[in-house]
């Protein structure tokens, strides 16, 4: 096997195994890959990762995926990047696909009906979590501290009584509208500690 | 038809999923309800599936409801949707595509965007208790059970972050309350 397969099979290898054991997503992920890719391989440096951290804040998307393409396109360029995202995505991917073809199997039964009925309580708990966890440290953050507020609350009223009075709106428009007024409140006034990437 | 429909739905919520998997989850509610691919409940058993299970929770949810719509060719076309345009943001970001990124235009209005997102969280997370706990605004109906679920889950929370420090893992969050809606249904 000449070097440069070698290469491009590792990246699939250990971005598969990194794919297969992180539960929880997002920053849970992080922990593993450093160890992985920084420690264990010297792909990246921790430096890296950060940026990589930091930019994966600022854009959409799912953080993992940010890594895998930067660690294999700094590898092996394209087809690399390629392959090592291909590689984070597959066990998930084949994990789900077989229980999405028994759940509703799985559901017809009474004991565990009820236990997905409790795990509701636990989704409302982690994403309301989530979401103040974000609310406290973005007003940290800003110089300003309640100038946040100014999108928070009227973004969190308009939907949570659409939801409630089922009424279709759709987010997209209000997100891109916060954009635009973010631009005019935030001017040039940009804090350094929550956007800038070395 | 119904393979484009899924893929450019994905790709939409791919480009526009800021703040991580959390934030991802009343954009993907609200396309998902509003094409009727799901019921809420079911929506939110896909959720805690793609929590539990490893892998980023955002691609786990469009993998589902891409089985869900279109079998293997579905899981793959909504897999692609979510991660292209983070795929080609990080490869532009690598081709020093950095400084645009930079620009405190962009910062600022990156900025305002992600902090509508965070409102959404809040008014999803909210919405989805007031569902478990209440029911239908038409129809209210207190769910007992999920309340002593929900007191139960408090006390552990905070046990856990007084007494030891620690936050418990969402995987154990869900297994709680896995356990307490077995038992008190």
């Amino acid at each position: 096997m000449n070097k440069s397969k070698h290469i491009l099979w590792d990246l699939f290898y250990t971005f598969f195994k990194i794919g297969a054991f992180t539960f929880g997503g997002g920053y849970a992920m992080i922990s593993l890959l450093d160890r992985e890719c920084v420690e264990n391989k010297n792909w990246i440096t921790s430096d890296e990762l950060m940026n990589i951290t930091v930019i994966a804040e600022s854009t959409p998307g799912p953080i993992a995926i940010n890594c895998a393409t930067y660690t294999g396109y700094k590898l092996k360029g394209l087809f690399g990047s390629i392959i090592a995202t291909f590689g984070m995505i597959l066990p998930s991917s084949i994990i789900i696909f077989l229980i999405s073809m028994f759940f509703e199997n799985i559901l017809s039964n009474s004991i565990i009906r009820n236990a997905f009925k409790g795990i509701s309580v636990a989704i409302c708990i982690l994403i309301t979590q989530a979401a103040i966890k974000m609310i406290t440290k973005s007003m940290k953050n800003s110089r300003k501290k309640l100038l946040p507020i100014v999108f928070i609350v009227p973004s969190f009223l308009i939907v949570f009584s659409c939801n409630l009075f089922a009424i279709h709106f759709s987010t997209i428009y209000l997100i891109f509208f916060c954009g635009f007024i973010g631009y005019f409140v935030y001017g040039k006034k940009v804090n350094k500690s929550n956007g800038g990437i070395k | 038809m119904r393979y484009i429909e899924l893929f450019i739905s994905f790709l939409k919520l791919g480009s526009l999923a800021f703040g991580g998997a959390y934030g991802a989850i009343p954009l993907f509610r609200e396309e998902v309800l509003s094409h009727g691919w799901l019921t809420d409940s079911m929506f939110t058993n896909i959720v805690a599936i793609s929590e539990s299970t490893p892998g980023p929770i955002m691609l786990n949810i469009a993998t589902y409801i891409g089985a869900e719509r279109g079998g293997i060719l579905g899981v793959i076309l909504a897999t692609l949707g979510v991660i292209l345009p983070s795929y080609i943001i990080i490869l532009l970001v690598t081709i020093n595509f950095k400084s645009i990124l930079n620009k405190s235009s962009v910062q600022s209005i990156l900025k305002g965007m992600k902090q509508c997102i965070m409102g959404l969280m809040l008014a999803t997370g909210l919405f989805i208790g007031f569902q478990t706990f209440f029911g239908n605004i038409k129809y209210i109906q207190v769910d007992v059970a999920a309340i002593a679920i929900l007191a139960i889950v408090s006390i552990c929370l905070l046990v856990a972050k007084k007494k030891f420090k620690k936050e418990l893992s969402p995987i154990i969050i869900i297994l709680i309350c896995a356990a307490l809606g077995g038992l008190l249904y």
